[in-house]
């Protein structure tokens, strides 16, 4: 269904920088070839670690599971092409620090054989049963945050789920393998969403693409005619409308408050990209193995590929035909994208596209000015933060206040830092706070049980020291009563001379009464240390 | 290799914000050139030379990159606001010594760039109005020429006096508060006098409307918001609106309070400083509402014929209690 009538909304600030978007959307998408090796990360989602599933010299099938999900926030990882596993060690990951993560180095036989796949008996099984088979099945979000999408598949308790909320916006420069796969592959991606809508339930399925992508809203219309609760909505143009919360915002009015979740307010969001994998997955029984990439930058003949994980990101630019003078590779886009550490670490789940840096395409930026309070950076936050008064507080490291300034509502899509004129890294300077935030929130969880482990002690300590009391009391009461029965017997005249010999039977009593007490001592620390 | 996303970044920098600035100000030159003659440029020049001077001293004081802060024009822009709020022929000496307080004592001593509290055009103007209350209330009344400019800004000082009685006049706003205030007169006989024109003063009138072009234009091109200007201009209005109302006679009309004085230069470019203004939105409001209500009680009621640099300079100091308390809502967070 075409909605040319759906009310529109809009979020505050936002910026427009160039798109180059128009080079890259100029070919169709291509396959990559066989790499002669595939280095597959088995951390490449939110969540927990996939237990590695393979040892070395093992074959293994295309789509064949070598890393199982760790528990139900994780996604399984699966072997993209049949062949040898050479090793499984830790390898450089597609991340900006460097990090080392455990990875399986598989070499292809050459003949990509699939494992066998069939569809899944969606209609029959359980919801249960589907997520459960969408987290083995390796399914994450490839919007960029790769979230497991199984965990997000979910209606909410209270609310019933009104709108599902399809991210087409692809509101990043120079990115464009969502436009080129809503483009080409419009019916796989509404199958997919009529997957997700009847999982969630939801009442209806609004498609928002930027209304520079025309190619794309045409084709997504004109797959969606037929289904009346689909939509396919322009929406305008201005960075970051892709970004979850605000392109909800713009199709629903819905604002979902940081820490939050978006089912608690009756809608949820997908990328396109996710909800095609979920089509492979469902419709076809593939496994997650391979996403759309776009290259662009400084190459030859900038496009869009199919690339299986565990590519080398040089092999994948090189097919494109990579220009001497790149000092680099950048991961996403340039305004929220990271250097990569290396050319030759793998594209992950996470991969969108990559881009070949030279200097002239992203200089170096000019001198750090103090900052001018302008107020720039609070007109172009789509979040309405005061960026500048986080700014000074994470620089004098007053990170209370850099939250109270609500720190951790920012969604670092980089708009402060783009307009800046004072050049400062802004983000940088966020990033800086949540860490360090982060890590003192760690340590003082670390005092706090160390905390709860010495009161613990000290009452438990406190508690032994009372009943041992309690008991001798007992004791040396019973020992008075029967001192008590015998003066009965023989009745005194003086009852202060009673008492008295009653203390001092008491006393002897107690003096016994240490021995055995002594004797369990070590039964007591025993059972101190135990705890 | 180093450094994180964002890679692109939009064409600004604090240079363009100052040129930007710099450039909204050539109409009032040139209508203070018409209407004063050359005096203004002199005072121009004057100014802009001790403010770089004291900018590098005091760069090279603090150990601060010299070609960086120099050229971001900032030291200029006080400069030429001083020039511009200062009498086209007071002496050398009175523009050297206010430019000098506003860059080392105002600006640097704060801490430089973007770290004053004060307005250093503001704290150059009030102090020195505060020292030499005669000197800085002396305006041409007529257009000058070329020699007679120079005489009076370089002449000896007994020569200069005697030749300024012949050439100036107060100002407008302290014509009408000697007349109100000494004479017992009303403000419609005050008004008669040739000082004052259509508007504001004769000739002001036009000085403001150059004002309000450049500032309108600063607007435009995003270096300022709406909310400092309309919540000044409209307080000022409003507050004025209701004593001319009630007592005409002694009270002066909204329209001579916004085209006399410092009214337009101070709502368009004094207190949009960004750096001495409150930030948030509703806060600029009040910032700028607070000062024009101040400005008006100094003109009515105060010592001093015009209150804008008292009032500048009283609400940068609620600065941070007013951004503290006018915090807008977040995303997700509005109820």
């Amino acid at each position: 269904m075409n909605a040319a009538l759906r009310k529109l909304f809009s979020f505050n600030g936002g910026v427009k920088p160039q798109t180059h978007k128009a080079e890259s959307t100029r070919t169709p998408i291509v396959p990559l070839p066989l790499p002669p090796v595939f280095v597959v990360p088995l951390h490449q989602s939110v969540g927990g670690t996939p237990i590695p599933l393979v040892k070395p010299g093992q074959k293994v099938l295309k789509g064949e599971r070598i890393g199982a999900a760790d528990g139900n926030y994780s996604a399984a990882i699966h072997a993209p092409t049949s062949g040898t596993v050479v090793a499984v060690e830790p390898r450089t990951m597609a991340h900006t620090s460097g990090l080392s993560m455990l990875s399986v180095v598989i070499e292809p036989d050459g003949d990509d054989q699939w494992l066998a796949t069939e569809k899944f008996p969606f209609q029959s099984a359980a919801p249960d049963e589907v997520r459960d088979y969408l987290r083995d099945a390796g399914i994450v979000g490839l919007g960029g945050a790769v979230f497991p999408s199984h965990m997000k598949l979910k209606p909410g308790k209270a609310t019933p789920m009104k709108t599902l909320v399809i991210n087409g916006a692809e509101c990043e420069p120079f990115i464009t393998c969502d436009d080129m796969l809503m483009r080409e592959r419009p019916a796989e991606i509404l199958r997919g969403i009529c997957i997700m809508r009847e999982l969630l339930q939801a009442e209806e399925a609004v498609v928002g693409i930027e209304d520079n992508k025309p190619e794309a809203i045409a084709s997504m219309q004109t797959a969606a005619a037929t289904m009346p609760y689909v939509q396919v909505v322009a929406v305008p143009t201005r960075y970051p409308a892709g970004g979850a919360k605000q392109l909800i915002r713009v199709l629903t009015g819905i604002e979902v408050p940081h820490g939050q979740r978006s089912t608690d307010y009756g809608v949820q969001c997908f990328n396109v990209g996710t909800a095609y994998a979920i089509h492979e997955a469902i419709e076809l029984g593939r496994p997650l193995i391979s996403r759309i990439v776009t290259v662009a930058g400084h190459v030859d003949t900038p496009r869009n590929y199919e690339v299986r994980f565990g590519t080398p990101m040089d092999f994948l630019v090189q097919q494109a035909g990579l220009k001497t003078g790149c000092d680099g590779f950048v991961m996403g886009g340039p305004m929220m994208g990271f250097r990569m550490p290396a050319f030759d670490v793998p594209v992950v789940k996470a991969t969108n596209c990559v881009i070949a840096a030279t200097p002239a395409l992203f200089p170096p930026p000019p001198p750090e000015m103090p900052c001018i309070r302008c107020g720039e950076c609070a007109r172009a936050c789509p979040t309405d933060l005061q960026p500048f008064e986080m700014y000074w507080h994470s620089r004098a490291k007053n990170f209370g206040k850099a939250q109270e300034y609500s720190l951790f509502d920012c969604i670092e899509c980089g708009c402060c830092a783009y307009v800046c004129p004072s050049n400062i890294p802004l983000v940088d300077y966020y990033r800086f706070a949540k860490t360090e935030i982060w890590a003192r929130e760690r340590q003082m969880e670390a005092a706090d049980s160390a905390r709860q482990r010495f009161e613990a002690r000290n009452e438990r300590i406190e508690r032994e020291k009372r009943e041992k009391a309690e008991k001798l009391a007992a004791r040396a009461a019973a020992t008075r009563a029967t001192a008590q029965a015998d003066a009965g017997s023989a009745p005194s005249a003086d009852g202060a001379d009673d008492a008295k010999k009653a203390l001092i039977a008491a006393a002897i009593e107690r003096a016994k009464a240490q021995k055995p007490a002594t004797a369990e001592a070590p039964a007591v620390a025993d059972a101190s240390t135990q705890d | 290799m180093l450094n994180n996303s964002p890679y692109v970044r939009a064409n600004s920098s604090v240079t363009r914000v100052m040129l930007k600035v710099l450039l909204a100000l050539v109409p009032a030159i040139g209508v203070s050139l018409w209407l004063f003659g050359v005096g203004i440029l002199i005072q121009l020049a004057l100014a802009s030379l001790t403010a770089l001077a004291c900018e590098a001293l005091m760069l090279k004081a603090r150990g601060k990159p010299m070609r960086l802060f120099l050229t971001d024009l900032s030291a200029v822009v006080t400069a030429w606001l001083i020039a511009l709020a200062f009498p086209a022929i007071a002496p050398w000496w009175l523009v050297v010594v206010a430019t000098i307080i506003a860059i080392v004592l105002a600006k640097h001593l704060y801490g430089g760039l973007g770290q004053n509290i004060f307005n250093p055009a503001m704290v150059a103007y009030a102090a020195m109005i505060v020292a030499f209350p005669s000197l800085m209330s002396q305006w041409p009344s007529t257009q000058l020429d070329t020699a007679a400019q120079l005489q009076a800004v370089f002449g000896h000082a007994d020569a200069t006096q005697r030749a300024m009685d012949a050439i100036t006049s107060a100002t407008p706003l302290d014509s009408l508060r000697t007349g109100l205030r000494a004479a017992g007169a009303t403000v419609e006989s005050v008004v008669q006098s040739p000082v004052f024109g259509w508007a504001g003063g004769s000739g002001w009138e036009w000085l403001s409307l150059a004002y309000l072009v450049g500032g309108l234009w600063l607007w435009q091109q995003k270096i300022i918001t709406w909310h400092i200007p309309l919540a000044f201009i409209g307080t000022l209005a409003a507050v004025s609106g209701v004593f001319w109302l009630v007592q005409p006679d002694s009270f002066a009309s909204p329209l001579l309070h916004l085209a006399a004085g410092g009214s337009m230069l101070g709502a368009f470019f004094i207190l949009t400083d960004p750096v001495s203004a409150a930030t948030t939105p509703r806060g600029k409001l009040i910032y700028a509402a607070g000062a024009a209500l101040i400005t008006y009680l100094i003109r009515s009621f105060g010592a001093f014929p015009d209150g804008v640099a008292f009032a500048t300079l009283l609400l940068n100091i609620c600065v941070p209690l007013i951004d503290m308390k006018t915090q807008p809502a977040v995303f997700g967070h509005k109820q």
